[in-house]
């Protein structure tokens, strides 16, 4: 029973950071119907611009607390990531708007790429150890053990996403992006500057992506070029197992998608009799998920397919 | 036709096919044997190409796991042609076990997703790509078949009786080395897709796909099976890529899970958008270009850093990378259709510019 609630403690630690970076796809997705490839290295520099601000002020010998340095980094990775985020939108899908679906698809794996190869410039091919400034003990729970700051992770997690939640139902700028995902050319009719709305989406969407990105070098202790690769397949992987387009199922299908891989990673040894081990764990999540689509071909929470091939 | 164009178009096809057979010695005399390599390479790409523009060109079928099939037919090749389980079956099995292993797979993976269209489809495929590649990275332990991420090494090259293409042959004053030799059966088999798939285009089916892409609903209502025509895509499809495999294992000589990752399957797709989907010759361009591209910025890369600067600034083997990414950015820009698109594409894209620039204005 411990091992099944320390799995679940776990699935949780990482499917509330899934569940953050997925939010950044499918707001993109919902508004331009578009899958926002290079999402992935938006995470990454947030984790690597917050490590580089933290050792550059540790190393200078400001000695603040942990958890400070950690927030002024993230002031700066945000912004950063924001005008990663805005720049991408202007140069891979703003131009191509109309053009062929797979057109934009190709731009962002491009600037994928390319901002792969700009972070190995900036901070080479190794994994760039996060500064040790964070308490990492260790609070054990009915036999499961969670540091302080995986719960500092989900409550974080779980705050941005009902604000994000609360702004896209509530406020006017919310209001904007909803009627620009059901109809750009009628919103721009009702006096809703399109242009500036969808810029907004990649910029907030970017700007969890940053913090999503700071979660994941706090939790692994560590950063790398490639690390956006993987998670961002897994977020995106997420987005459309809740139904993409949908914030609410972005949430629930990163959860979800973060304690069905921890569980079948903690249970797959015993399922198989010893056969598959816990390296088969991304199998697990994408088996999960084809037989999600097969049963649900819009997703959990999806409401509409997807049509336009 | 008049009779002087069809002499024209006979004389463009000998000198075409003149150089095609000439290009290894005009390569490799001038470039050295690697550049016949580099072309080896964009032959197989040919065929992956062409393969994955079945179904994505011609049924509008997203597929971003098909470096899959790829893969599958290498491991065929590769674990029955190998000292991995001692055993050496020749070639004309295993290439075409692979062939069928692949287009089983391909059946494996249709069947369950021909419900799904567009995003979700391309996610399910590229899932199935992921399982693919982590079950060959696992699968040495606790029965060795894959030999995990070490690869399998070894590969028997391709032979019959005497004949072999894993090392030079001499014919007469004549010698033809490895790279050469691969070269000419590469090319067949090329020719052979590209011939197979312009057939496909033009038959009964090649329109069914096209139905299927612009409209399925209007496609089942003429009359068109739709869940067997799009299975026939998946299969036939993985089948190229199958056969591109095992020519990839015996070729290399040693195949391990990291060549078949998303990437490279981003690749093939880059091939297909970038050169033209659903048109053969652009397809068939993408693939070259994409091969030869990168490798042509290796080797510039480096000694233009020397002459200009005097040292190198930045890491060739990063820059390149780097102008890569940001090429496939600006060629998309600058021809979002692909850089040789069907005309009908074209005319479609062009068409849809327009009314873009009617809703602006």
């Amino acid at each position: 029973m411990d091992i099944f609630l320390q799995q679940i403690l776990n699935g949780l630690v990482v499917g509330s950071i899934y569940a953050l970076i997925a939010l950044g796809y499918t707001m993109v997705y919902g508004i331009m119907g578009l899958i926002n490839f290079a999402h992935g290295e938006v995470v990454m520099f947030g984790a690597m611009v917050t490590i580089t601000v933290i050792s550059a002020l540790v190393g200078a010998g400001v000695s603040l607390p942990g958890p400070l340095l950690v927030i002024i980094g993230l002031l700066i990775a945000i912004p950063a990531c924001m005008l990663i985020g805005f720049t991408i939108e202007r140069i891979a899908y703003r131009p191509l708007r109309g053009a062929p679906r797979l057109a934009p698809l190709i731009t962002a794996i491009g600037l994928s790429i390319s901002l792969q190869q700009v972070a190995i410039l900036i901070w080479g091919r190794n994994y760039i150890p996060f500064p040790p400034i964070l308490n990492h003990d260790v609070i054990t729970f009915l036999g499961a053990s969670i540091t302080k700051l995986q719960i500092v992770i989900i409550a974080l997690c779980l705050l941005i996403m009902v604000g994000l939640l609360t702004m896209v139902e509530k406020t006017k700028l919310g209001r904007a992006m909803r009627a620009t995902s059901q109809n750009p050319a009628v919103a721009g009719l009702m006096g809703v500057n399109v242009n500036s709305i969808i810029s907004a989406t990649f910029v907030i969407g970017s700007g969890l992506g940053a913090v999503a990105g700071v979660m994941v070098a706090t939790n692994y202790d560590q950063a790398h070029y490639y690390m956006g690769y993987m998670i961002g397949m897994k977020a995106f992987t997420a987005a459309v197992l809740g139904g993409i387009g949908n914030l609410g199922g972005a949430v629930c299908g990163g959860i979800l998608l973060g304690i069905i891989e921890s569980l079948g990673a903690g249970y797959i040894g015993d399922l198989t009799g010893g056969f598959l081990g816990s390296n088969y764990q991304d199998v697990f999540a994408f088996v999960v998920l084809i037989l999600v689509l097969i049963f649900r071909p819009s997703g959990l929470l999806g409401e509409k397919l997807a049509d336009r091939a | 036709m008049t009779n002087s164009t069809l002499r024209g178009k006979l004389g463009i096809y000998l000198v075409s096919a003149f150089l095609l057979a000439a290009q290894p010695f005009l390569v490799g005399g001038f470039l050295g044997n690697s550049w016949v390599r580099i072309i080896d390479f964009a032959l197989l790409y040919i065929m992956l190409a062409l393969g994955l523009n079945i179904v994505v060109g011609f049924a509008g079928l997203l597929d971003m796991g098909y470096i899959a099939f790829y893969a599958v037919g290498a491991y065929t090749y590769g674990l029955l042609s190998s000292p991995q389980f001692g055993l050496h079956l020749p070639f004309y099995i295993t290439i075409p076990l692979g062939a069928v292993c692949a287009a089983c797979f391909g059946l494996l993976l249709g069947t369950p997703v021909l419900r799904l269209k567009g995003d979700y489809l391309a996610i399910v495929t590229l899932g199935f790509g992921e399982i693919i590649r982590i079950f060959m990275n696992n699968l040495n332990q606790p029965v060795n078949i894959t030999n995990g991420p070490q690869g399998v090494n070894l590969i028997d090259p391709i032979h019959l009786g005497g004949l072999t293409l894993g090392k030079t042959m001499e014919i007469g004053s004549l010698s033809l080395p490895v790279v050469y030799l691969h070269y000419y059966l590469f090319l067949a088999l090329s020719v052979l897709v590209v011939i197979l798939a312009t057939r496909l285009q033009r038959s009964r089916i090649g329109r069914a796909w096209v139905a299927l892409r612009e409209d399925d609903i209007a496609a089942a209502a003429m009359g068109i099976n739709i869940r067997n025509i799009k299975l026939l895509a998946f299969a036939l499809g993985a089948l190229s890529g199958g056969i591109a495999g095992g020519l990839f294992a015996s070729f290399q000589g040693f195949i391990s899970p990291e060549s078949f990752g998303l990437m490279e399957s981003i690749m093939i797709l880059a091939m297909v958008v970038l050169g033209g989907m659903g048109h053969i010759p652009g397809v068939v361009l993408g693939a070259v270009v994409l091969t030869i591209a990168p490798e042509i910025l290796r080797d510039t890369i480096g000694p233009m850093q020397m002459s200009t600067f005097g040292r190198m600034i930045v890491d060739p083997e990063n820059a390149r990378q780097l102008l890569f990414g940001l090429a496939l950015v600006v060629m998309m820009l600058v021809r979002p259709a692909g850089m040789w698109p069907s005309k009908r594409r074209a005319l479609e894209f062009s068409d849809a510019k327009a009314k873009a620039r009617a809703q602006k204005g």
